[in-house]
């Protein structure tokens, strides 16, 4: 295995828990509603994918155990924010919070221990391929499963009716009350669609990413993911292109943070002057090399305004209650 | 004309008894109401009298307190639109229920139950649409669309439904008068099909040319049916108000010609804010002392930003474009603008003309006090309440506003009397020019002709009034010109006397593009 090739499987591996939360959060938002407990829930799925594999050694069932808690963990932000009608960035925030300290008291016994790695799956022949056969077909089952829901919503949103009704929903919800849709049924089913995916993402870092529970572990890529949606401006493909975006500046910095210039004392002068150019540049501002990059070319690309407001969910974050 | 005797016929709906409570509010009171087969049937009524409570019931969006509905003689309950909409009840609603960010065909495919493909459900559309001379492209997005097209799509898609019954929420307030009568011919033409239409609506002319059989609510009761063509606009008027409503007086404005300009506005021009917004092009207005000018315009035409760029809540670059009094304001604020003797009224009363939460005072102070500094504050600018709270006084008792406590919320007063407070509380500067968007939308008839005479006794007592208004009827009562606001265009004024309705639609419809520079009017004025 080439050095390119290891480097855009980290790639890989780095953005898929951000496409998982964000395209999750994506349909969340699209239906009205903003939930500011991505990273909470990512961490309560985080630890219940951990803990459910170390016990019963299964890493699907993991997985799948992620995903239900992070759906479970959503509905209690869905009661909140949707029936009693609370304020939803509080709610959110509150989500967040209860995730950290929650998912950090279930965990205290997995610290340290060493857990079950879902492992990378390999296609005879073609896995075999040179440098696309390992990228395309080789890779872990959370990578698949990011992209297919990507695909998913895509087709959900914009080619099916239901997809349609959940658009209406979020464009305005007292015109689709008065023509008789269940506002809140949808939003319910949207919020716990959006902590699944989050339940999955978490499920992801703990069973792929590192194969271990540490307290915190998403270290904000919630909120990265928070951010994403809205700066992709609710559109599931550039939710994909920013979630790798991010995931490839990201694995790029550290590859620039680790190298030693000494190593590369035999290369030729010109490109040996751009490494020690690159190498000078202080190492804060190579951290925030992926979030400042996500953002300017996010920015970029939703320029045209007429396009944004047209996906914009006008009635985002908006309280609805009906009158009867 | 159809033959009014409908007695004998079967009735499709009727309503008894039927309440509706919000809080101590009896909404609907026990109100009765028959509709038969194959006709046109009023509801009329003020704001706030119930007409709209009374519909979302039949409609199944508001749930009943008391009472029963039976339709084709059997007792049914409506829970839910979707249950309307089976049982044959279709709805036209005031406030369009669309949503901008899709297009018409997705809009009309939200209210069928069926999963039918958005590509037949489009052709269905545009089929249904041209068949009833209301031409629709499906595929257009409905923030582009203009509030008479968007009342197309609301049409089709409940027509769509084939409903035996229709129910139309004051269809008419957003429409030129040209295409009103395009949309009496296509009820028309419904009955002629049989199917029976409630039509709500406060313009009593139409009712009394379209509607068989009229239902009156005041307060939530029903106070009389009667046949509308058998009454007057007076007689209907009264029944609708309780009361006789005194008619605006308006004197003959005497040496205009004369008279110094006190707003200009000169080549306005501004970009749109938003994609779905209209710019402003080239528009030139002025009002001189004592006069009043009118600004007509189906909403949405570019009212709203003509009216933020004249009271200063977006600049212009150059000086000039806006002069009050004789000196360039353009470049000032909306604080500047006042400080040279203009006041300003917007559309929004809570939120915009008004802060809800606050009390009137407070509100009073908060709009004025730069203008007023030296009366309502300080040393080092504290405030002096008993010089506010007595001029808020003073206000309420000129305006006649009625409120439930001394100095109460502003959101707790209803619609017309807050307006008549934000009303006073601007003329009780004595402006030199008041800028007013929709002084009396929403207000009921008694503080309307208390607004509009006080507006025109400012102009007489020599200010300059320029008051933007959807509701044409209100244009003629105080106006001494109108002007036609068009896609973000303004026609020259049109003395009141040369005005007609049918002109004035002619110019909101945009049926004379490039108007501006042509018409040798401002000479005749």
């Amino acid at each position: 295995m080439g050095m390119t090739e290891a480097i855009l499987l980290t790639i890989a591996t780095a953005a898929t828990p951000l496409l998982l939360a964000a395209i999750g959060e994506l349909v969340v938002e699209r239906s009205g509603v903003l939930n500011l407990g991505v990273e909470g829930m990512m961490l309560m799925g985080a630890v219940v994918a951990f803990g459910t594999a170390l016990t019963t050694g299964n890493a699907w069932l993991g997985i799948a155990a992620g995903a239900i808690a992070g759906a479970v963990f959503s509905l209690l932000f869905g009661f909140l924010a949707l029936t009693l009608v609370t304020n939803q960035v509080a709610t959110g925030l509150a989500l967040t919070l209860l995730g950290i300290g929650l998912s950090g008291m279930i965990g205290e016994a997995f610290v340290g221990q060493p857990g079950v790695k879902l492992g990378a799956i390999s296609i005879p022949v073609l896995s075999d391929i040179p440098l696309v056969g390992r990228l395309l077909f080789g890779q872990d089952p959370m990578f698949y499963i990011s992209l297919a829901l990507t695909g998913g919503v895509m087709w959900f949103l914009f080619r099916t009716r239901a997809g349609l009704t959940l658009r209406s929903v979020g464009d305005s919800h007292s015109s689709a009350h008065a023509l008789g849709i269940k506002v809140i049924a949808i939003r319910y089913m949207a919020v716990m669609f959006g902590g699944a995916c989050a339940g999955l993402a978490g499920a992801q870092l703990s069973l792929v990413y590192t194969t271990q529970w540490i307290e915190n572990m998403t270290a904000g890529r919630g909120w990265i993911a928070l951010a994403l949606v809205v700066f992709a401006s609710w559109r599931p493909w550039r939710v994909l292109a920013g979630a790798y975006l991010f995931g490839a500046i990201t694995i790029a910095q550290l590859h620039i943070q680790a190298t030693n210039l000494r190593d590369l004392a035999d290369w030729p002068a010109p490109l040996f002057w751009i490494a020690e150019a690159v190498k000078s540049i202080p190492s804060q501002f190579l951290s925030s090399l992926p979030y400042l990059a996500t953002i300017v070319v996010l920015v970029l690309i939703s320029r045209n305004r007429r396009l944004t407001m047209m996906n914009t969910p006008a009635s985002l974050g908006r309280p609805f209650v009906p009158d009867r | 004309m159809k033959d009014t005797d409908t007695g004998a016929e079967r009735n499709l709906l009727e309503v008894r008894g039927l309440t509706k409570i919000f809080g101590s509010l009896r909404a609907c009171d026990a109100v009765d109401l028959t509709i038969a087969k194959g006709e046109i049937h009023a509801l009329l009524g003020e704001n706030g009298a119930g007409k709209s409570t009374l519909v979302k019931m039949l409609f199944g969006t508001l749930e009943p307190a008391a009472g029963e509905i039976l339709w084709d003689g059997e007792p049914v309950r409506i829970a839910s639109p979707g249950e309307a909409r089976a049982l044959g009840i279709g709805m036209v609603f005031q406030h369009f229920s669309l949503f901008e960010a899709l297009t018409a065909a997705e809009n009309i495919a939200l209210s069928l139950d069926s999963d039918t493909p958005i590509s037949t459900i489009a052709a269905k559309a545009k089929a249904l649409s041209y068949s009833y001379g209301l031409p629709l492209d499906p595929y257009s997005l409905v923030g582009d669309l203009s509030v008479g097209e968007r009342q197309r799509i609301e049409i089709i898609r409940c027509l769509l439904q084939q409903p035996e019954l229709i129910i139309l929420d004051e269809p008419t307030s957003v429409l030129t008068p040209q295409e009103a009568d395009k949309l009496f011919e296509t009820l028309e033409r419904l009955r002629g099909e049989g199917k029976s239409i409630l039509y709500i609506s406060h313009r009593l002319e139409e009712v009394k040319r379209l509607c068989d059989r009229a239902t009156v609510l005041r307060h939530g009761k029903v106070v009389g049916h009667c046949d509308p063509r058998k009454e007057t606009a007076a007689s209907l008027a009264r029944m609708m108000v309780g009361s006789d409503v005194h008619a605006v007086v308006r004197d003959p404005a005497e040496g205009l010609a004369s008279a110094e300009p006190l707003l200009e506005v000169t080549k306005l021009n501004r970009k749109p804010a938003t994609p779905f917004s209209i710019p402003l092009r080239d528009i030139s207005v002025s009002v001189r002392a004592g006069e009043v000018i009118g600004i007509a315009g189906v909403a949405g035409n570019g009212q709203g930003e003509f009216f933020e760029a004249i009271s200063g809540e977006v600049t212009q670059d150059e000086a000039d474009t806006v002069r009050i009094r004789g000196n360039g304001v353009g470049r000032l604020g909306i604080s500047g603008r006042r400080m040279q003797g203009a006041a300003f009224v917007p559309e929004e009363r809570l939120g915009h003309g008004a802060a809800p939460a606050m009390r009137l005072s407070e509100n009073l102070l908060l709009s004025r006090h730069k203008t007023d500094g030296k009366v309502f504050l300080g040393v080092a600018n504290i405030l002096r309440f008993p010089a506010v709270a007595s001029a808020a006084k003073r206000i309420n008792e000129i305006m006649d506003v009625r409120k439930s406590a001394p100095d109460p919320a502003a959101s707790a007063l209803s619609g017309g009397n807050l307006q008549k407070f934000i009303i006073g509380r601007e003329l009780d500067r004595r402006p030199a020019v008041v800028v007013v968007n929709q002084p009396t939308w929403g207000v009921d008839a008694g503080a309307a002709a208390r607004i509009r005479q006080s507006l025109i006794e400012l102009a007489r007592s020599g200010s300059a009034v320029l008051v933007i208004s959807q509701d044409l009827d209100e244009l003629f009562e105080i106006s001494d010109a109108i002007a036609v606001m068009h896609n973000g265009e303004l026609s020259d004024p049109i003395p009141i006397a040369e005005a007609t309705r049918e002109r004035l639609g002619l110019l909101m419809g945009g049926a004379e593009p490039g108007h501006q520079a042509h018409e040798p009017l401002e000479a005749a004025r």
